[in-house]
């Protein structure tokens, strides 16, 4: 009886966690986790480990044998050549992002009014420059810059115009790479806000026209409160990408003259891998990250609120 | 109590099977010693990494070990990045090969290579101070100078536009085959005749960007005149009378250049010496080889001599390779071997013959190989080039500043900034304090 009884109890207590492990792997939630694991393991080994390491990096000493703390970023903030990176990097990133939002915008409107026949062709064609890889797109734009060949030096001289000094002067320099960002970037714009524009209701524009709603009423009362959030979502991944901005400086003007045109990726690279400072570079590479990050916070939690409330 | 009996085809086999153990070490198959990872620089020259991987190979079939070999670009920096992750990773080749700085940069991970230095200066003779400053730290040496990547960045000159708009005669200043006669090749007689070149549409191509070129020649230019930023003990002397002295003489040649050397690049002088506009550019014999390649006419015009004389003595931009081995390297003892072997003066020889004479050794007996002597046209073009009569000083800008000091006056380009700063208006003061604030935080630790 005894016997029996145990092995009943023993049968009993293995079918258990079999039948919740089977539970377990039947649930949505399990699937779903499975599936997404390789991804997930994916970012972790290639995101979330190097940005650790990264703060890592930044907290120790030049040799990288002693913790330092904050020492790294209290040297960076005694710098004058800092502070002219991030004032340079705000100029770079900020200008950049509001013209190539202006010109996506006044682009897609454009693009949005040609007969949907003739759209497919414009809008392959706009989208060339975002996607070429810019380390090679950039190399063309320093040859049209080019010292001592400039290309565009070529045109105007034939116009009687002075040769400009579009690398060498570092106004010139500034406004070059940001142009040829704007040049780059401003594809991205135009193809979102379009998408953005063909999803707003026909209705709401035949209403406006049937209340005398003139063309800026129409933009400003329909376009633009509908496309807010893909603005913002827009705007803030654009000026993410432009703050990190590596390749474009580099190839251009490699942070040159006299410093003019460095932004964070390029004193970093120049710092830590060029100037064997991996520490110092480390904190000037992330030395915008908590910026970005609250303002990310704040206009991810404004879309979201403006979701809720739609 | 037990008796354990052996058969006799027992005994046969264990007897065998101990033999061959006991021989395994002494037999030698086609990789008996094992293998030697090797990262050499990419040669820009085409042809050049093949005799790198004859001699290697020969080497490797000499001591039956595996060579293997990756030639690594110094395009877009990869070399360094190269460099920096396999002394985080503490895992990769063997041998690295080093640019000028980064030995003294990553010291606390290379073999010290006394032992193999000592014998091929004595061997080979003597290496000047620039590559004794360089590849030593604390007393030891701890990389070993590479024929592969060395260079010199003397005057490249045009013989018809020099005597035409200066009235100089650079082959006689510099005859082929014999001593220079450059006495009067000082900084006065330079920069006037790079005045008159300007005037005469052909300025001297010399760049004030903070690429490698630019820094090497203006680098120069501040030993020359003494003004050393930074001193031995690690003291800051930017605002000394040499400072200020080169100063004016960097704004007086910085006036004659072309408006936008501040943004030149590496490629920036070679180009415009290939172009024709160019009287000199200071580089080595790269832009005389494309020029001969591409406009043959340019070619034959080209000279390379000598670096003017200044207050302090006559300076050169010397910029050493080395190779250096990991300190965690899996076999030093034949990374060593195979180092030696590619400094014998026969394999130096076959090296710079496969350059085109544009890799310059850092040894003092290594000066003399046919190649820089029959090299054309014009023939005798780069006879001067390795300085074979021993009459510049080899230099490095920022030294002789604490190596660590002076990697980051290197490497950030600090002597090309102040000219810049300084030709662009700002006051000397200004730019001195600036420099000096510069420096300070440089000599971090």
């Amino acid at each position: 009886m005894v016997d029996t009884a145990t092995k009943s109890g023993a049968y009993a207590g293995a079918a258990r966690p079999r039948s919740s492990l089977k539970r377990l792997m039947q649930r949505k939630s399990t699937i779903a986790f499975l599936l997404t694991l390789p991804l997930i393991l994916i970012i972790a080994s290639l995101v979330i480990y190097p940005a650790f390491y990264a703060v890592h990096l930044a907290t120790l000493s030049k040799s990288m044998t002693k913790f330092v703390g904050f020492g790294n970023f209290t040297f960076l903030f005694k710098r004058e050549v800092f502070w002219m990176v991030v004032q340079q990097s705000c100029i770079f990133a900020i200008s950049a992002v509001v013209f190539k939002a202006l010109i996506g915008f006044f682009v897609a409107h454009f693009i949005h009014a040609i007969p949907t026949k003739g759209q497919r062709k414009w809008r392959g064609m706009l989208l060339v420059p975002w996607v070429i890889p810019p380390a090679m797109s950039t190399l063309a734009w320093f040859w049209l810059f080019d010292p001592s060949y400039s290309a565009i030096n070529w045109l105007l001289a034939l116009f009687g115009i002075d040769p400009v000094p579009f690398l060498g002067n570092p106004y010139w320099a500034r406004f070059s790479v940001i142009l040829v960002n704007v040049w780059f970037g401003a594809p991205f714009f135009m193809i979102m806000y379009l998408a953005a524009l063909k999803s707003v209701p026909e209705q709401l524009y035949e209403a406006a026209a049937i209340d005398g709603a003139n063309w800026w009423q129409r933009l400003w009362y329909i376009t633009l409160p509908m496309m807010r959030n893909i603005i913002s979502i827009t705007v803030m991944f654009s000026l993410i990408v432009t703050f990190a901005n590596f390749d474009i400086v580099r190839v251009l003007t490699a942070g040159g003259p006299i410093d003019k045109t460095h932004v964070f990726a390029t004193y970093a690279f120049l710092l830590g891998i060029q100037g064997g400072d991996i520490p110092l570079g480390a904190a000037v590479s992330l030395f915008m990250v908590p910026i970005l990050g609250i303002s990310a916070i704040f206009i991810l939690r404004d879309v979201t609120k403006r979701g809720n409330e739609a | 109590m037990t008796k354990v009996k052996f058969s006799r085809r027992q005994v046969l086999a264990t007897t065998a099977a101990t033999a061959a153990a006991l021989a395994m070490p002494y037999v030698r198959g086609a990789h008996a010693a094992g293998k030697v990872t090797v990262g050499f620089w990419d040669h820009w020259v085409p042809g050049a990494n093949d005799t790198m991987t004859k001699l290697c190979q020969q080497w490797a079939d000499k001591n039956k070990i595996e060579v293997q070999i990756d030639y690594i670009t110094s395009q877009g920096q990869k070399n360094l990045l190269t460099a920096a992750a396999e002394m985080q990773a503490r895992s990769g080749h063997d041998i690295l090969a080093l640019p000028t700085w980064q030995p003294n940069d990553k010291a606390a991970a290379l073999e010290p290579v006394d032992d193999i230095m000592g014998e091929l200066i004595k061997q080979n003779g003597d290496v000047n101070d620039t590559v004794k400053y360089l590849g030593r730290k604390e007393g030891h040496w701890i990389a070993v100078p590479a024929t592969t990547g060395s260079q010199f960045k003397g005057p490249c000159s045009r013989i018809d536009l020099l005597k035409k708009h200066a009235g100089i005669d650079v082959q006689a200043m510099y005859p082929a085959g014999a001593e220079p006669q450059a006495d009067g090749w000082d900084m006065e007689t330079f920069v006037t005749a790079a005045e008159k070149c300007a005037a005469g549409g052909n300025p001297f191509g010399i760049g004030l960007g903070v690429t490698s070129d630019s820094v090497d020649g203006v680098g120069a230019f501040f030993s020359s005149f003494g003004a050393n930023l930074v001193d031995e003990k690690g003291d800051i002397h930017a605002r000394s009378d040499s400072v200020r002295e080169v100063m004016e003489f960097m704004k007086r040649l910085g006036k004659v250049l072309p408006q936008d050397a501040a943004a030149w690049d590496d490629a920036s002088n070679n180009k415009f010496l290939v172009s024709g506009q160019g009287a000199m550019i200071l580089n080595p014999p790269s832009a005389w080889a494309v020029a001969k390649r591409d406009v043959p006419a340019v070619a034959e015009q080209c000279w390379t001599h000598g670096m003017p004389k200044g207050p302090a003595g006559r300076y050169g931009p010397y910029l050493p390779y080395f190779w250096g081995i990991w300190e965690f390297g899996t076999n030093k003892a034949a990374a060593k071997d195979l180092l030696v072997h590619l400094s014998q003066p026969d394999n130096v020889g076959q090296l710079v013959a496969a350059s085109g004479g544009y890799d310059l050794p850092s040894f003092a007996n290594l000066t003399k190989f046919d190649t820089w002597a029959n090299e054309a046209p014009p023939k005798g073009t780069l006879f001067h080039y390795p300085d074979p009569y021993l009459q510049q000083i080899k230099s490095i800008a920022g030294a002789p500043a604490p190596a660590n000091i002076a990697f980051q006056i290197y490497n950030q380009g600090l002597q090309t900034k102040m000219v810049v700063r300084y030709l662009q208006g700002e006051k000397l003061d200004d730019v001195l304090s600036w420099a000096e604030s510069e420096l300070e935080g440089y000599s971090r630790t």
